[in-house]
């Protein structure tokens, strides 16, 4: 089954390849990993999308807490949270197909960031599966290129006061 | 409190943070990157700094006095070669848990990825295989930098640290301000274990009508073994030990089943199997002691106590985790037993597998074995002594046959296995202990791993017996290719290889002996331990081709196991 843990982390030169090692080290699988500052400069939010039975998902969490540059780890999964990806797509176009994958966009509610007399590209939004979705529906027109960010996900408000460092076992 | 002085370099720094941390050793190498330290060091009287030979050498040699002392053991290296040659050094600290810290030097800052003269990334390399590293990039870092190694290797589950400084960092000046105190915001392991748990721990072991202690090297580093004697003797437990684990409890004690796993004894593996109640105390569940996981001492309702939450759960799923310090852990069960469980039938089954399979080897064929050697050892050392094995059969034997009757006085690679430890080992332990007997004991193979450091003991004049089992193999691999590799002995025979072990010792200044004859070994010994005033090498021209038994094969369980040779004519 597949988990989307948050990780907060120290700021700080190789933090992120701390939990990289870690995950390779251990042969643990990564969908996707993505970092980024939050609202505290000196800790970064990691986004981590991994898969694998509950034991392993229990390893995977408690290898990320032993870590000394772990401050923070959540798993969302089974958590009412808030989950998105950016996509950018540059998809070929043919006279008449252009209005299509335009139209497609909408649908999505995405937007066209760039365009030449071959190729269009466009950025979407949304939850892992949407993009899925949007990808898709682009394949038979032939997809030039793409780029995923990866997820990045957050607790919806509610929650956000049970936070802890590690699980009392 | 904070003390400020004046302004300082960071080799001075670097000196009065180690005064701080009362270092008293530091094993090291000089280099390139390093030399301003070593300048400072030239006026540096707190400690001592002992020079090796090799830097795998200095890692062994402060594995070997943090084990033996409790303590953090100290290296000091250049960077580039001098770095990546303590990496299996920090590997085996990270392996078996062993509080160590090793500096490195680095190149300048503003030359640090530009393939520069003696430049490794020695972070990146070593961070799987620390418990933490750090790269200091400025000066004012250092002194909080060093407190916070020491704190994360020696505290929690302890491990090696590195910490990289560059060469400008080292020459850059600051104010000198070491904090009494940190406290590390992702860093804080828990000490004392749920209150709860302890309580239903207690509630089940009351019950139990064949419990069993599984003791690992955890309760030797919490210092619990006070502690695991009072519970174990007021409760009338069995224990069984891991390697890491020996001499947490006197194994002359009858409620001693010696070590368990794949060459443990046939009681200790047989009580494992039919416990019903087993109690992990720090202790991981190693595959050397677990054999095939699914068949493992099924009948048992599982306790597992440790300071390290990743272990539980690992390699064996347990009915009831404890995280927490060992020795607070134990100390609070024992407050709990209010009544000793009825163990008499347990017992008395125990005893009846201790008779059934004791652990023996041929004695009246007059030929020289190594189990015969360490009884002897043993024996004139009434259990007492610093044992430091290497890896093979020697260390399995000696798992065996020595007594050890204290903690910290069995110092080995368990988790890497290391061949070549024993020898610079035994040089930190002889360092850290002056009031014991150090006896290093290896095989022909590993002996030669780390042979340099011979002259680090020999020139510290430090009183080590250095004990060679020579069979003129590779044994443990030996053992492997005759049960399970069709009998091809693949370079493991070193017959025509070895060098005149007598010579060797004599060329670095050790007085040096030699025998095959079984009726030497009182006499040798007695001239080796009788002689203080340096290393003295022992070589025992053992049989070649015995084997290490019980064995459990890899993968498999206590229903498989070899309690002996088998004749060629039962094999099919």
């Amino acid at each position: 089954m597949k988990h989307t843990i948050s990780v907060h982390v120290e700021n700080h030169y190789g933090a992120f390849n701390r939990v990289a090692t870690m995950f390779s080290g251990k042969g643990f699988n990564i969908h996707s990993i993505s970092i980024g500052e939050t609202e505290v400069p000196e800790v970064s939010r990691m986004t981590i999308v991994t898969e694998g039975e509950d034991k392993i998902i229990e390893q995977v969490v408690k290898q990320l807490n032993r870590l000394i540059d772990t401050i923070k780890v959540i798993d969302l999964t089974g958590q009412s949270r808030v989950e998105r990806e950016l996509a950018l797509i540059t998809v070929f176009y043919q006279k008449g197909t252009r209005a299509e994958i335009t139209n497609i966009c909408n649908i999505f509610r995405g937007n066209v960031v760039d365009i030449n007399n071959k190729t269009i590209t466009l950025e979407v939004t949304g939850p892992p599966d949407k993009i899925d979705a949007v990808i898709n529906v682009l394949a038979p027109y032939g997809i030039k290129e793409m780029a995923r960010s990866g997820t990045v996900a957050l607790k919806r408000g509610e929650q956000l006061k049970q936070d802890k460092k590690e699980t009392v076992i | 409190m904070r003390t400020v002085t004046p302004k300082m370099t960071g080799a001075e720094i670097f000196f009065e943070s180690l005064k701080k941390e009362k270092v008293e050793y530091v094993f090291g190498y000089p280099g390139g990157a390093v030399l301003k330290i070593y300048e400072k060091l030239y006026d540096v009287d707190f400690l001592k700094h002992i020079l090796v030979r090799h830097e795998q050498g200095a890692t062994h040699m402060a594995e070997g006095y943090a084990k033996a002392t409790g303590k953090v053991g100290v290296v000091l290296v250049t960077s580039g070669p001098g770095a990546t040659n303590t990496v299996t050094g920090i590997a085996d600290a990270y392996m078996d848990s062993v509080p160590i810290v090793v500096f490195t030097g680095q190149v300048p800052t503003h030359l640090i990825g530009n393939d520069a003269f003696q430049e490794a990334d020695i972070v990146g390399i070593t961070r799987p295989i620390t418990k933490h590293n750090f790269l200091v990039r400025d000066v004012n870092e250092l002194a909080l930098t060093i407190k916070k190694a020491f704190y994360i290797a020696s505290t929690g589950r302890p491990g090696p640290v590195l910490v990289d400084l560059p060469k400008d960092v080292i020459n850059s000046v600051c104010e000198f301000d070491y904090p009494e105190k940190i406290e590390l915001r992702g860093y804080k392991p828990t000490f004392l274990g749920h209150q709860n748990q302890i309580k239903k721990a207690a509630e089940i072991l009351k019950k139990a009508k064949r419990p069993l202690l599984y003791v690992g090297g955890g309760v030797i580093m919490s210092n619990g073994d006070r502690e695991l004697r009072l519970f174990a003797k007021e409760n009338n437990l069995p224990v069984t030990m891991t390697l890491q684990g020996l001499g947490a409890f006197p194994m002359t004690d009858t409620q001693s089943l010696g070590m368990l796993g794949m060459h443990g004894t046939y009681w200790a593996n047989q009580a494992v199997n039919n416990c019903d109640v087993l109690v992990s105390l720090g202790a991981r569940f190693d595959d050397r002691v677990t054999g095939k996981v699914d068949a493992f001492a099924t009948k048992a309702y599982k306790i597992h106590v440790d300071i390290d939450p990743t272990c539980i759960d690992k390699n064996i799923v347990v009915d009831l985790p404890i995280v927490g310090d060992v020795k607070h852990v134990l100390a609070e069960l024992a407050a709990e037993m209010d009544e000793a469980p009825d163990l008499t039938e347990w017992w008395q089954q125990i005893n009846t597998w201790r008779e059934e399979c004791p652990l023996h080897y041929e004695k009246n064929d007059g030929k020289l074995r190594s189990e015969f050697i360490i009884e002897k050892i043993s024996e004139k050392t009434k259990g007492e002594a610093v044992v430091i094995t290497d890896v093979g059969q020697h260390q399995m034997w000696v798992s065996q046959y020595y007594k050890f009757t204290n903690p910290r006085s069995h110092i080995t690679s368990g988790g890497l296995g290391t061949m070549g430890f024993s020898l610079p080992a035994s040089i930190g332990a002889a360092f850290g202990i002056k009031d014991r007997p150090i006896v290093s004991i290896s095989g022909d193979g590993g002996f030669q791993m780390n042979i340099q450091e011979l002259v680090t003991a020999a020139y510290n004049k430090l009183p080590i017996k250095f004990i060679i089992l020579n069979n003129s193999f590779l044994g443990m691999v030996r053992q492997w290719q005759e049960l399970f590799h069709a009998e091809k002995y693949s370079f493991t025979d070193l017959s025509d290889s070895n060098p005149n072990f007598v010579k060797v010792g004599e060329a670095f200044g050790l007085k040096s002996f030699s025998t095959n004859s079984p009726n030497n070994v009182d006499d040798i010994l007695e001239q080796a331990f009788s002689y203080n005033a340096g290393p003295v090498l022992i070589e025992f021209k053992v049989v070649k081709e015995d084997m290490v038994f019980p064995i459990i094969p890899a993968g498999q369980s206590v229903k498989e196991i070899m309690t002996k040779r088998l004749d060629p004519k039962e094999m099919v």
